[in-house]
């Protein structure tokens, strides 16, 4: 039964995918058939020939696809490299960010939620702290650190670390009494308490806010490195912006949909590892 | 160490110090401290030179005797190019530093410094130049003052802004040369066909690329001289140049006085027109520059002297109306502009589709003379002080001369046989009204239209 609903499902999903595709196509029909260029003005305004610009339809983007994915790692010079290379440089720079912060946010959210007091101090920082939108960083973290990479580094950095931190705080916190008690009462050391109770016990709602994490900083490093720069999914997005090429802009938004659908998946699945039924 | 003797002290004589070289072992004490490669290079040269015109020491002395040093100096200078035997001799230096990073934005503007990475100019001098695409000009200044760019396409008002500190910490940023001269437009969405005369642009909203710019000067200056004041009639935004045209076509602004080839793109994808060219406005106006930072000249003067013949090389290329086709070829690719080849030919040749339904055929409607005017550099300044971006009073001479390096442009171009202009400072016209470099407060206060002071 479970499998013909999900195979029901799928070919819902393939439906409202052509319905997609042909409305799109339909929507994107050449308006006049282009007239070979006559004169002059229409030679120079690019009448003609094909023109990079203007909505694209479908077929123009598959061959857009294809294009890019036949030579994915390609580099001809600092400012054009293939779609693999930017992809590599964003996931270098989130990978970096992220793992700084969880340095960070883990051991702290451990501290807090384990202290009441220090909860108590440090939650004001945290509630003004937390809605910043990580971009406005951008300009002091330029001025400050002195380095453009380093910059969207630190700014995935801010914008990872606050749903990490609550999140452990919470989980630590919300951790049952009796388990603690009993702890207490076979007289286990800190260390022990922290690794073989609370850690475990925590970890679903750990993992949950790792998984918000990483998907903001996948959102994040987008923008960032629209406004740096360089290299990058989001220099490559801005390049192509430049140019008004609107077939590279779809193709670079469906690969970060791509890469961040399958990030998701990847802290989806380490989630259910640590999850545990009472 | 003869040969480091200064040739026109009169009063020298072996001995006096250790090396002989100064009258006292004080004063050769404080003179090495101060010492430095070039200034040596050019006791060498001079030396070998006075040697050459006065092969005896008493005649010499005699000489310099009766007429003083100065003048026996500045006598031997007018027979003989001392600058460019200096820098002859220096450039056989080693290079400081062979990788460098530079900056630039994506438009027309910088053709000579892009065409020199693909036509391997920088490469014939030495260099193995990286060409950083950047998003905007804060970003520009920001990567320079950061040093994570050595040196860096600029607008030209910006080097004397960053100096100044307006705007950002004070460092002192040099123009070496101008990158290219008219080749800028005001652009109009199509909508606004009818209002040609800018009375009727009240309301409108513009973009310019950065305040210290000259299209923010030169747009201020047009509807200004229209009779409309730029602070409160129109509404002036900053936009990175690539954005422009999809601002335009999304309506957000109702134009822009932008550097090509965006004036044109917008023509091509039938959103805007040419208003008018910055070429009617002043024709020969300057607009981006290529600058580096003075700690840079200082460090490496080899490897600036280096970059300075790469980039000159590629203008004086690039002034040719037969390469114009070339250059359009060589940095249309993704690498560097990333724009359609049409496109970026109807803006360096000239012969263009105005988005009204003409061609027009301008030759000059972008050109690239690299000589630094400190006459410019003056009238910036006084744009500058006349809305507000300077107040007080403003040395304009020291800051144009410190900044716009005219004579090294001079010496530079001397070397590779371009003709540069014997003066620094010339009078221009500005929509037909003359500016004087020498009185230029007595311009700023003949403007009716400014923001009070």
């Amino acid at each position: 039964m479970a499998f013909r609903d999900a195979l029901k499902a799928a070919a819902l999903s393939l439906v409202f995918l052509v319905f997609l595709l042909g409305l799109w196509h339909v929507a994107t029909l050449p308006k006049e058939k282009a007239s070979a260029a006559e004169d002059e003005y229409a030679k120079l305004m690019g009448k003609g020939a094909a023109k990079s610009d203007g909505f694209p339809t479908p077929a123009q983007l598959g061959a857009t696809i294809l294009n890019h994915l036949r030579e994915p790692f390609y580099d001809r010079g600092a400012n054009d490299k293939g779609i693999g290379i930017q992809l590599g440089y964003s996931l270098a720079r989130v990978a970096a960010g992220y793992l700084a912060a969880m340095l960070v946010a883990i051991p702290l959210g451990f501290l807090i939620g384990m202290s009441p007091l220090l909860y108590r101090a440090l939650n004001p920082f945290i509630q003004v702290l937390k809605p910043i939108s990580p971009l406005a960083w951008m300009p002091i973290a330029l001025y400050t650190i002195k380095d453009s990479s380093v910059s969207g580094v630190f700014v995935i950095f801010i914008c990872s670390i606050w749903p990490m931190l609550i999140n452990t705080a919470y989980g630590v916190g919300a951790v049952r009494r009796d388990w603690l008690a009993v702890a207490k009462t076979l007289e286990v050391r800190p260390f022990r308490k922290a690794f073989q109770v609370i850690l475990p016990a925590a970890a679903p709602t750990i993992l949950t806010g790792m998984r918000i994490s990483i998907g903001i900083a996948w959102l994040v490093i987008v923008a960032a490195e629209m406004l740096v720069g360089g290299t990058g999914i989001g220099y490559f997005v801005w390049n192509e912006w430049n140019n008004l090429n609107l077939t590279n802009v779809i193709f670079a938004i469906l690969v970060i949909g791509v890469v961040g659908m399958l990030l998701d998946f990847m802290f989806a699945r380490l989630q259910r590892l640590v999850t545990y039924v009472e | 160490m003869s040969a480091f003797k200064d040739p026109f002290d009169p009063d020298l004589t072996l001995g006096a110090c250790t090396c002989g070289e100064h009258r006292s072992q004080a004063e050769h004490e404080a003179a090495r401290v101060g010492d430095t490669a070039e200034a040596l290079n050019r006791r060498v040269i001079q030396s070998a030179l006075m040697r050459a015109l006065f092969p005896q020491d008493a005649v010499r002395r005699r000489f310099l005797h009766a007429v003083g040093a100065s003048t026996a100096l500045a006598a031997v200078s007018s027979m003989v190019p001392f600058g460019a035997l200096e820098a002859m001799a220096q450039d056989k230096g080693p290079i400081e530093k062979k990788d460098l990073r530079v900056g630039f934005i994506p438009i027309t503007c910088a053709s000579p410094l892009i065409m020199a990475d693909p036509l391997g100019f920088y490469r014939k001098e030495g260099l193995n130049v990286t060409l950083n695409k950047t998003a905007g000009w804060a970003l520009i200044r920001d990567k320079m003052l950061n040093k994570e760019h050595e040196a860096s396409h600029f607008l030209s008002p910006m080097p004397i802004a960053i100096s100044m500190g307006l705007g950002s910490a004070a460092q002192p940023m040099r123009v070496a040369t101008i990158q290219n001269i008219n080749g800028q437009a005001i652009t109009l969405h199509v909508k606004h066909k009818d209002k040609r005369d800018p009375k009727q642009w009240k309301g409108f909203r513009f973009a310019v690329p950065f305040d210290y710019s000259m299209h923010n000067f030169l747009l201020r200056y047009y509807v200004a001289e229209h009779g409309l004041d730029p602070d409160t009639d129109i509404q002036i935004r900053v936009t990175p140049p690539p954005e422009m045209v999809a601002n335009l076509r999304a309506g957000n602004i109702d134009g822009f006085l932008g550097p090509d080839p965006f004036n044109q793109r917008a023509v091509y994808d039938e959103v805007g027109f040419i208003h008018i060219l910055s070429k009617d406005l002043w024709d020969g106006h300057p607009c981006c520059a290529f600058g580096v930072s003075e700690a840079f000249i200082k460090e490496n003067p080899n490897t600036f002297a280096a970059l300075y013949r790469a980039v000159l090389t590629a203008a004086q290329m690039a002034r040719d109306p037969k390469h114009r086709s070339l250059v359009a070829k060589v940095i249309a690719p993704p690498n560097y502009l990333n724009q359609p080849e049409t496109v970026i030919e109807q803006v360096l040749t000239g012969k263009f589709a105005d988005g009204l339904g003409k061609v027009q055929n301008v030759p000059d409607r972008a050109d690239f003379d690299p000589f630094p005017w400190q006459s410019m550099a003056v009238w910036m300044l006084t744009q500058m002080k006349r809305w507000g971006y300077v107040k007080g009073d403003v040395n304009y001479r020291a800051i144009a001369e410190q900044v716009f390096l005219a004579t090294d442009a001079r010496k530079y171009m001397g070397q590779l046989q371009m003709k540069a202009p014997p003066t620094s400072y010339a009078k221009f016209k500005v929509m037909g009204k003359e500016f004087d470099p020498a009185v230029p407060d007595k311009y700023l206060a003949s403007f009716a239209i400014r923001k009070a002071a």
